[in-house]
């Protein structure tokens, strides 16, 4: 095992070295323009903006400014965002906080919501338990995100005035006041989007329970006389869990740079808010910067869950 | 009208038969700007008024924490650095200029100690210079002293093609400062300059501090670390800054207007959309002020029925139209379309832009869409009743649309769709997405089916549509459709800058690669000559006879159709007070006057 | 799939096996999936949507852009039974129009992130070693690769190609499914595989394999069907997501013109009149609520038809 997780982390550098080549073709060849609010300003003269772009050598060849990249990563510095004129670290370090504490939570949320939901019911299908959690998952993720943060807006903050609905990474109180707010402020999009999450992860792990639960050595084990209580968890669960550690390594990912609805309703300034606004204002080296780490933590999250297969499944082996 | 009607107008303001406001408004309607009536008159020595305060504090500070909404969040804090609006009002909480516009169009002095005119002597009778006298006492946040050398590094720091500014262009037109003292500076044109507050005045006129900047012109400009902690000269002093989420400030205790501002924090926080910003001052009043509400009226009025915001609404030179093409977009010549080198097909004949003129129901559009938020216009509004012109009034009138094609040979086809010599009447009609404008072409686009116009309607992301890459179809200098509708985003005060949109050395092609600011393709002598008297032309009234020529030219040839006027529209709580808005400046032109009722 | 070979083998078996006739098989299959009644439901609702899309518009003969600012946002009336909106348009013809791409957009993206999803993952999680690496170090590098801009770019490079090729309508078409369904195989190969590596190993693949079976057997008959699980709640997910990523696409001026009213538009123009007019986004909520449930109780009577283990003893 360890020898497969050495060679597998040597490979996943030539390999993240071939993915950020490709992102950032696409990312040169993307239509678009970092300075395209200077275009309709009259006052502002043609050569300023071609200096802009020549100075940020936008309009250098493609290789060149591929390998200015690498070489300027590798030495630590991330780049310099063409729209704010600050460092990309700094930006994303300043978005991090939000990021983990509204994103993560959401995960947690959902993870914690569908697995006790899915396997209880995937124990009793089609009993009343599970009509009416299927009918709940299903109105889940057949309304998008948008719709959902907007009835919840407009019913907590319109309506009942209990939450505000616009985020604030800095509130200026102390104490427990100060945890209060935060967690006022995080239940309506932690709820939006781990809600939308829990929807699909339920109907996967009872997807996944229904199928383990029939085969044979779920019956040898309660045929051993296990108790239900150990054989589910032993035996159902563990091989349940599969296609769960699956889904949640495909998600860890995108908590990055992927919940980009939920943080524009609310405005949380998270990461993948930082990303949507780059990408729409074309500046690159943000964009390069926060889908290279994603790629990184696909990587790596995939990796782990490859490992997480061989310890729920001992029969799972690596050929 | 011409310059002699001009003058009569001038007169009546003089002595009283017409207020101020009308004439500014008649002006405007005329395809002027509010600045620069306000010129004129200023010219002409009419007084003008000062805007009054309703509240008016015995101290400084004491009234908490404002918060205030951007729907596009700020992402930098050096004014000459802005990338749109919301960069300049950031600034803005710090930074100021010598003089502001208020909503009339008048210049007030910020950190000048009067406006400059000829009268007080400040403006040269050849419009080669201007003297500016500066306000003494007023300090940067750091406790430094604001004198004329800070003016006249701003000019330098600008000017450096290194420092990549973009307000470069209103100071190009400076061949030199003179510091005539600590207090005073005397700026000497190129040439003779009729609208001589560029410079210095407004959102692109911010100064930043010398003492702070001198080591970073040139190349080394965006190092500075000033660039994200500023220090200006602002009622608020500088506490955080999130770029593309959130600013912070606090009051500047010596700012140099006694007992203001009346806010001890400020708050500016951004992302996000422009409905769910209404939401947040209309509806539940987590917020005391939104920018640029581009929400449809009718919404608008739903939430301030709430009691607890309104939508404060103001005039500004924005005006909503539709352009047509005057080249062809569908044939390439030399690997290029929308060719100068060739002519549109069907839109060549004054009968089918008539025709196009009359079936943009600019009445429902304004009504149902736009509400208080645009006023359908045709250039003509408000003018006092002898000054209106019978073909320049707007109509919609699908019958007469018909009778006009038909009249000009283009008959129905077999498909209902209007056609002559081979030619059919199909147009793809382009814009920005935006719901009211995509709202305006589907109106657009039923009025011309029924006359026998086919129209096919596309949007593309506003970000591309409005860039200048070279090698993107979609943008609107590119202009590869037959007809495309915006409004410009910035404001400019002087309308010679505005007009350049129609000479025909700046029409946009493969050569200047798409830079022009002539995206129509329109070339006319008759213009070209009279934009250039007009540059050059010291006497506002003959100046300003000069762009009304220009503006009949262009309604008369059918150039752009003007669809709405698009006034600037901003959220703000019931108790908030004296949130008085610019059409020609930035939101916070006079942040330091706001203040709230308890 | 073993048992029933088991239970009809004689001795000399695989011969007899072997010549099954095909037909009772499907049949059999057939009556399976009839038994599970609402699979039957979910397949009749579909169809109804179906037929109402294609057939609605000849029907109800409402113009679906009729701009009438007398009636807008009105609810539900006689002459507009599923109300108006905003601009005054009926919302019962536009749904019917609409209604026709969104469910091809959403069926046909969903059958190719399936399509691909399911071979590679398969293949991977079948063969193993090197192919399996390399599969998988691609389908890490899709994963990563970030939506929007690639979105863009490729509808920059060929939506004219392809409106010249196949006519507006058809070419947006091919784009915003191939798109769509292009960027969301990678899960579905993902699960797949984890199913496939952990099923490999089982009693009645190991009983199939010394039986003889060649490996396409193996896979299509034994392991495949056992895997069916998450590809078919996969599957019902892809579609509701595909809908509304159409709206998406379409709200950054690159699916379908924004006048063109997809059950996801409809959604999206309605949400800022949530407060006041409900109904506007309540239809088409509801009309992409039933297809997702009715292709999941699809899917579900499909896999228990596909099993002998039937989890309903009814």
């Amino acid at each position: 095992m360890s020898k497969y997780l050495l060679r597998r982390t040597l490979i996943s550098i030539p390999v993240l070295i071939g993915i950020s080549a490709v992102l950032f073709t696409i990312l040169a060849l993307a239509p678009g323009d970092p300075f395209e609010e200077l275009a309709t300003n009259p006052n502002v003269p043609a050569e300023v903006r071609m200096n802009l772009r020549a100075k940020f050598g936008l309009d250098d060849p493609l290789p060149l400014r591929y390998a200015r990249w690498v070489v300027s990563m590798m030495r630590g510095d991330w780049g310099f965002s063409f729209v704010s004129r600050v460092n990309v670290d700094t930006l994303i370090l300043q978005r991090l906080p939000a990021t983990l504490i509204v994103l993560g939570s959401a995960q947690l949320l959902a993870v914690l919501i569908a697995i006790p939901i899915g396997t209880y019911s995937a124990l009793r299908p089609y009993s009343f338990f599970d009509q009416a959690a299927t009918t709940l998952a299903f109105i889940g993720f057949s309304l998008p995100t948008f719709f959902t943060g907007l009835l919840f807006i407009l019913l907590f903050s319109i309506h009942l005035d209990w939450l505000p609905f616009i985020y604030r990474a800095d509130i200026s109180a102390t104490g427990w006041r100060w945890y209060w707010e935060h967690v006022r402020q995080a239940i309506m999009p932690v709820a939006v989007l781990g809600l939308f999450q829990a929807a699909s992860m339920t109907r996967f792990m009872r997807a996944a329970v229904l199928d383990v639960i029939r085969l044979e050595y779920v019956n040898t084990a309660r045929a051993k006389g296990l108790s239900e209580g150990v054989t589910l968890v032993k035996h159902v669960v563990r091989n349940a869990l599969i296609p769960v550690v699956t889904l949640v390594a495909l998600q860890i990912p995108t908590i990055f740079g992927g919940a980009i609805v939920t943080e524009q309703i609310f405005r949380v300034p998270g990461i993948g808010s930082l990303l949507i606004a780059s990408i729409l204002a074309n500046d690159t080296p943000v964009v390069m910067a926060v889908t290279f780490i994603f790629s990184c933590l696909v990587v790596a999250s995939n990796l782990a869950a490859d490992l997480l297969y061989g310890w729920l499944d001992p029969r799972i082996s690596y050929r | 009208m011409d310059e002699r009607e001009l003058k009569t107008l001038l007169d009546e303001v003089k002595s009283g038969r017409l207020s101020r406001r009308r004439f500014v408004q008649t002006m405007i309607g005329l395809g002027l700007t509010a600045p620069m009536a306000a010129h004129i008159l200023a010219s002409a020595g009419v007084a003008q008024a000062q805007t009054k305060w309703t509240f008016n504090p015995t101290k400084r500070g004491g009234g908490g924490l404002v918060k205030t909404l951007w729907w596009q969040a700020p992402t930098l804090l050096n004014p000459h650095f802005a990338n749109g609006t919301k960069d300049q009002d950031a600034s803005r909480i710090f930074y100021e200029p010598l003089a502001s516009y208020d909503p009339d169009g008048n210049l007030v002095p910020v950190l000048a100690a009067e406006v400059p005119s000829p009268q007080n002597g400040g403006v040269s009778k050849d419009g080669l210079s201007v003297t500016w006298r500066l306000k003494k006492n007023v300090t940067w946040h750091d406790g430094k002293p604001f004198t004329a050398d800070d003016v006249v590094f701003n000019w330098e720091y600008v000017n450096d093609p290194g420092t990549s500014a973009v307000t470069i262009g209103q100071y190009r037109d400076i061949a030199k400062i003179d510091k005539l003292d600590s207090h005073t500076v005397k700026l000497s044109f190129k040439t003779p300059t009729p609208f001589w507050s560029a410079a210095f005045c407004g959102p692109t006129g911010m100064i930043i501090p010398k003492h702070l900047f001198q080591p970073f012109k040139g190349d080394k400009s965006r190092e500075a670390p000033t660039n994200l902690k500023p220090v200006g000269t602002g009622p608020y002093r500088f506490v955080d800054f999130k770029p593309g989420d959130i600013v912070r400030g606090e009051l500047h205790p010596t700012y140099h207007v006694a007992n203001r501002p009346f806010f001890d924090q400020i708050e500016m926080k951004g992302g996000g959309d422009a409905p769910s910003a209404a939401r947040a001052v209309l509806q539940t009043g987590e917020f005391d002020y939104a920018w640029n509400m581009q929400v449809e009226d009718e919404i608008l009025r739903r939430w301030e029925q709430g009691g607890k915001g309104r939508a404060d609404i103001v005039s500004g030179g924005n005006i909503e139209h539709i352009q047509l093409n005057n080249t062809d977009p569908w044939t390439e010549v030399d690997g290029e379309r929308s060719s100068i080198k060739t002519k549109h097909p069907t839109l060549s004949d004054p009968a089918v832009r008539q025709a196009l003129n009359v079936l943009v129901d600019r009445g429902s559009i304004q009504e149902e869409i736009y509400g208080r938020t645009g006023i359908a216009t045709a250039n003509f509004v408000n003018a006092p009743a002898r000054y209106v012109s019978k073909n320049t009034k707007w109509e919609f009138n699908v019958d007469k649309a018909s009778q006009i094609l038909d009249a000009a040979g283009w008959k129905r086809g077999a498909d209902g769709i209007r056609a002559k010599d081979g030619k059919k009447l199909k147009f793809v009609y382009q814009t920005s997405i935006n719901a009211p404008r995509q709202k305006t072409q589907q109106i657009v686009k039923q009025a011309c089916t029924k006359a026998g116009i086919d129209v096919e309607l596309k949007s593309v992301t506003a970000n591309v549509f409005f860039s200048s890459d070279p090698a993107n179809l979609d943008t609107f200098p590119h202009f590869s459709t037959d007809l495309q509708m915006f409004t410009t985003t910035m404001t400019q005060p002087d309308p010679q800058r505005f007009m350049d949109q129609f000479v025909s050395w700046e029409v946009a092609s493969k050569e200047n690669k798409w830079a022009g600011r002539n995206p129509t393709r329109w070339r006319n002598e008759e213009y070209d000559r009279t934009w250039k008297a007009a540059e050059a032309e010291m006497d506002p009234v003959k100046r300003a006879a000069h762009f009304i020529k220009m503006n009949d030219l262009l309604i008369q040839n059918i150039v752009v159709i003007p669809v709405v006027f698009r006034p600037r529209v901003a959220a703000v709580s019931n108790r908030m007070r004296d949130v008085v808005q610019s059409g020609w400046d930035g939101d916070f032109w006079a942040l330091a006057y706001w203040s709230k009722q308890a | 799939m073993a048992a029933r070979v088991t239970s009809r083998s004689v001795p000399g078996g695989l011969a007899v096996a072997a010549s099954e006739p095909r037909s009772s098989l499907w049949r059999e299959t057939g009556r399976r999936f009839v038994r599970h009644r609402l699979a039957v439901v979910g397949s009749v609702v579909l169809l109804a949507m179906v037929i109402a899309v294609l057939v609605g518009p000849l029907v109800w003969r409402q113009p679906i852009n009729e701009i009438d600012f007398k009636a807008k946002l009105k609810g539900p009336t006689w002459s507009h039974p599923l109300g108006t909106d905003d601009l005054g348009q009926d919302i019962l013809a536009r749904m019917l129009y609409g209604g026709r791409i969104s469910l091809a957009v959403g069926i046909v993206a969903m059958l190719i992130a399936i399509s691909i999803g399911t071979a590679i993952g398969a293949t991977s999680g079948y063969v193993g070693g090197t192919l399996d690496h390399t599969l998988m170090r691609l389908t890490d590098m899709f994963l990563s690769l970030p939506g929007l801009p690639l979105l863009l770019l490729i509808v920059y490079l060929f939506r004219d190609a392809l409106r010249k090729a196949l006519g507006p309508e058809v070419g947006v078409f091919i784009l915003i499914v191939a798109v769509i369904g292009g960027l969301r195989w990678m899960p579905v190969a993902r699960l797949v595989r984890a199913q496939f590596l952990s099923l490999r190993e089982k009693e009645f693949v190991e009983s199939a394999r010394s039986l003889g079976a060649p490996p396409l057997r193996q896979v299509v008959r034994h392991i495949l069907p056992n895997s069916m699980g998450p590809v078919i709640v996969a599957g019902t997910i892809d579609v509701a997501a595909a809908i509304i990523a159409e709206s998406t696409l379409s709200f950054l001026g690159l699916g379908f013109p924004p006048d063109i009213p997809t059950w996801g538009r409809i959604l999206y123009d309605a949400k800022d009149n949530l407060d006041f007019a409900p109904h506007w986004a309540i239809f088409p909520g509801t009309a992409i609520f039933l297809t997702v449930l009715s292709i999941n109780y699809i899917g579900d009577g499909l896999r228990d038809a596909l099993d002998p283990r039937k989890v309903l003893g009814k």
